[in-house]
């Protein structure tokens, strides 16, 4: 994409007027995606993006420029515009070196996007129209999304570093409305992974689609969901976005060095039910948050964030890693070229524990059975988050009984990590997510075993 | 959009001329400009300038669509991107109500979306703009710290040509500031935000969100988790602008003629309290979304969408028209180049009652004002209807505001909540969101909390 000798040059253009760092993040991305709905195929898109961010710090000041005109020319106007911060000048010239990294490989690709004809990635959405209808009259409207991006990434920074990666990713999305006496309801499955077209020949979309359009019909019989606090258990991948809400994001270092955690000056803490261990793993091949490298070049990585319910660290990119003498974890990421880094997670999960999760069911008297989460935001200063759930069932003397109704649960961090006093061995990784925080949104995976919650505020309307 | 740029127009220009016979084409070429800069501790934290530009393209031919978009203008880029569309358009269904908007006559409401001053403005008065709100906002009250204060602007131009006729550019530019805030007391923290917008920085008034931003994060300090039980809710301003955004979706002409509305094959009939009447007007300037013309280049006009209760109609682009035998009502939305046309409501306002917050807040028996809303995307189903969200505020008793109240949930269904409106404020609040804010009381409200 650019030369070794190039990035150099641009490196210490970046730095002819003085700073402490200079980087270069180069991307380029190409990306297909369809769409059908109503039974048609509506459109096939094909987009390119292509450009780099430059950015260069000077103390506590980050200046920063990007430009999709990838020649020298174009990427030292960039450096140029990104070193205006550092305007005390009298630097001189720097000489920036750079040394490759070796390649740091997560996520195996057999077959890539570009080598996959159109009409097969359009005929998975025929498939999955057709499977989702063949549920019954029930099911009124069917629509279906297929995504792959094949993105090359280089990054080379005035430390000397010089690393790339090449992320493919394929996703599909299915929603399904179904009508009843009552209105509408709706079902949604998706299925992401971070490697090649083999995904499809790995996983029963069909499947799928009756899973969304089953989905869907079981909730034309829900009832409202009830209102207050009572016990909640979580189905095994499918609330690892609770962990993720509830403290993953409040141990982002960023937000952690602005005194904005609850989890601030933690570490050493006991912070959840000893029965937590919390996990980000960068290097979880195939899943949505894998990644070969960070987007600041630094490898992925296994880190510990609590143990036995313990906080055993936050997550770091380089900035604040600089700042606070701590090695990075490889949790610097961003958007595209046009963003900042920052920290954020990638796979975020909770390890196994070692009951069975039909008795975590059957011990619970009177609570709600959580099959499905949508999303959920956090305040990371007072820990309050909520999460939506999108299939759920009501627990009844140990057995699920009636579907609810959609609503929202909301709980705060550290009070819910304490109140998780039951967790089970059917570890699974759930949806592919997306992630946003400071307007940007990255790629993510979270996971859990099945789990119970002694008391979360459901937000129905039953009484 | 006025006084737009040849250049891109050109651009467009130069790629329908190259449709084949039996051929619709459509250009969109954008270009913009943004500055973002962020101050921590008195000091800049980042400071981002960069430039952006793109092209989009449709293509349509025997009733299927193909798409392409490359973010570049580069000539080579550009042919690369035809072709691509062209050879997408093949995998479409054929669609007999594809094809793109044609001039349908209507007279474009002229808006001034393009300010001097703004484009004129100092980078170093921009730093300082932002240092200064840091400071207002630290000084107003000794338990507030400040998160970070920012300044951000941008200025784009877009031109787009059709092959049945639609020629169009402008261009528009706005700045805004924001600060958000985190206020302690001993163990706890609560966090606030506020914002200035404008056309031009001098239409800010820092003091103002320097004070909403410490008295957000403040206001929260001591709140308590309330009991659930049925209330009365007060929407603030900001909270009904979000909750408009929700009832857009089932106004949305698209969504009905597929099956995804609850106001389907209800034009005509009460949906909502007679005190309700909703409209969307982007010819208004005073809108924050104010525009003169929408994503497929037809003029932007006022709809009435619910008159005293009774709907009375969708929303609609020249594809969700055609499908419902209908006409374009003036609202294609587009997200830049790298999207194609999509529908959705441009600048909603509901019709302004008389009384203030205050005398609102004075009728309430036993309720909450809510202030904040949490999980609006997670718990908030627009096609079935369910409602359901975490929420902060000030309790209500007796028409008195009483204990601020945090960590639960407000629920009902929006079909439900939209006949259950006592009242709306005459407290009009233009924000910078698509909806304009009004207060708005809503009875029997399901409050889930401890």
């Amino acid at each position: 994409m650019i030369e070794h000798e190039v990035l150099e040059r641009v490196l210490a253009t970046a730095l002819r007027k003085g700073g402490d760092f200079a980087e270069v993040y180069a991307e380029d991305k190409s990306s297909t995606s369809a769409g059908l709905d109503d039974g048609r195929v509506e459109q096939v898109s094909s987009g390119r993006d292509r450009g780099a961010g430059i950015r260069v710090v000077v103390g506590e000041t980050t200046g920063f420029a990007y430009t999709a005109d990838l020649s020298e020319a174009g990427l030292r106007a960039a450096a140029e515009a990104a070193s205006a911060v550092a305007s005390q000048g009298g630097a001189g010239t720097r000489v920036v070196s750079l040394t490759r990294s070796p390649a740091h490989v997560v996520n195996r690709i057999e077959i890539y996007p570009d080598t996959v004809g159109k009409a097969a990635k359009v005929s998975l959405l025929q498939r999955v129209d057709e499977a989702a209808r063949s549920m019954g009259g029930a099911i009124g409207q069917v629509s279906a999304g297929y995504a792959d991006s094949r993105k090359r990434i280089i990054v080379a920074n005035s430390d000397g570093l010089l690393a790339e990666d090449e992320q493919v990713r394929h996703i599909l999305r299915i929603s399904v409305v179904a009508n009843g006496d009552a209105g509408m309801q709706t079902g949604f499955e998706s299925l992401g992974h971070t490697i090649g077209f083999e995904l499809f020949d790995q996983h029963d979309v069909e499947e799928l689609a009756r899973t969304a359009a089953r989905q869907a019909i079981t909730k034309l019989r829900a009832r409202p969901a009830p209102s207050g606090a009572i016990p909640v258990v979580i189905k095994a991948g499918s609330g690892g976005v609770l962990f993720h809400e509830a403290c993953g994001h409040g141990l982002e270092a960023d937000l952690v060095s602005k005194g904005a955690s609850v989890y601030r000056g933690k570490v050493g803490e006991l912070v959840a039910s000893p029965l937590v261990t919390l996990v980000d793993d960068g290097t979880m091949a195939g899943e949505w948050g894998a990644i070969g490298i960070d987007d600041e070049g630094h490898p992925s990585q296994h880190n510990v964030l609590i143990q036995d319910g313990v906080l055993t660290d936050y997550m770091w990119d380089h900035l604040r890693a600089r700042k606070e003498g701590h090695a990075h974890s490889g949790n610097g990421r961003r958007q595209s070229y046009m963003h900042l880094p920052m920290v954020r997670m990638t796979n975020t999960y909770v390890l196994n524990g070692t009951e069975n999760a039909e008795d975590i069911i059957r011990d619970t008297p009177y609570g709600v059975y959580v099959a499905k989460l949508g999303g959920g935001s956090v305040n990371t200063a007072s820990g309050d988050f909520v999460f939506g759930m999108t299939e759920a069932y009501l627990i009844e003397n140990g057995e699920l009984t009636d579907p609810l109704r959609e609503g929202n649960l909301i709980g705060n961090g550290p009070q819910v990590l304490r109140d998780i006093d039951a967790l089970a061995n059917d570890f699974a990784m759930g949806n592919p997510g997306t992630c946003g925080k400071d307007g940007q949104g990255v790629p993510v995976g979270d996971g859990q075993p099945t789990l119970r919650v002694k008391s979360m505020t459901i937000g129905g309307t039953a009484s | 959009m006025s006084s737009g740029s040849s250049q891109l127009q050109d651009i467009a220009d130069r790629v329908i001329a190259q449709a084949a016979r039996g051929e619709q084409v459509e250009a969109y070429v954008a270009r913009g400009v943004e500055t973002d800069i962020r101050i921590y501790g008195g000091e800049v934290e980042h400071f981002v300038s960069a430039q952006s530009e793109g092209i989009g393209i449709r293509v349509i031919k025997d009733g299927r669509t193909g798409f392409a978009y490359a973010g570049t203008l580069d000539e080579s880029a550009i042919a690369s991107v035809l072709a691509q569309a062209r050879d997408n358009v093949a995998f479409g269904t054929p669609d007999e109500w594809a094809g793109l908007a044609e001039p349908d006559g209507v007279a474009v409401v002229p808006q001034e979306l393009w300010n001097e001053a703004l484009a004129a403005y100092p980078t170093a008065d921009k730093i300082a703009l932002a240092k200064e709100l840091e400071r207002l906002t630290a000084a107003s009250d000794p338990r507030v710290r400040v998160d970070d204060a920012n300044y951000s602007d941008g200025a784009g131009e877009t031109a787009v040509a059709t092959t049945t006729g639609i020629r169009v550019n402008g261009r528009e530019n706005a700045c805004y500031v924001s600060v958000s805030t985190l206020a302690d007391d001993g163990d706890e923290t609560q966090t606030g935000f506020g914002f200035s917008v404008g056309r031009s920085p001098h239409e800010f008034d820092l003091a103002k969100a320097a004070r909403e931003a410490a008295d957000r994060a403040t206001r929260l300090l001591g709140a308590i988790k309330p009991p659930s039980k049925r209330v009365t809710v007060v929407l603030d301003p900001y909270v009904t602008a979000q909750f408009l955004g929700v009832i857009s979706s089932a106004l949305n002409g698209e969504n009905v003629i597929k099956g995804r509305s609850l106001f389907a094959n209800r034009v005509g009939e009460p949906v909502a309290s007679p005190l309700l009447t909703l409209i969307d007007d982007p010819t208004n300037p005073k809108a924050y979304t104010a525009t003169d013309i929408d994503g497929e280049g037809l003029a932007a006009r006022r709809n009435s969408l619910i008159e005293a209760g009774v709907l009375q109609g969708f929303v609609h682009s020249s594809y969700s028209a055609r499908r419902a035998g209908t006409v374009s009502t003036g609202n294609s939305v587009r997200g830049g180049f790298k999207g194609t046309p999509g529908v959705g409501c441009l600048a909603m306002q509901l019709k302004p009652g008389a009384r203030t917050q205050a005398e609102l807040v004075a009728d309430v028996e036993d309720g909450v004002l809510i202030q904040m809303v949490q999980g609006l995307h997670s718990g908030v189903n627009p096609i079935s209807g369910d409602f359901s969200t975490g929420a902060s505020g000030l309790l209500i008793s007796k028409g008195q505001l009483g204990a601020p109240v945090r960590e639960f949930t407000i629920a009902s269904t929006l079909q439900r909540m939209l006949h259950d409106i006592v009242e709306v404020g005459g407290d009009v609040d233009w924000l910078p969101s698509m909806a304009a804010g009004v207060s708005l009381v809503i009875a029997d409200v399901t409050m889930s909390g401890a």
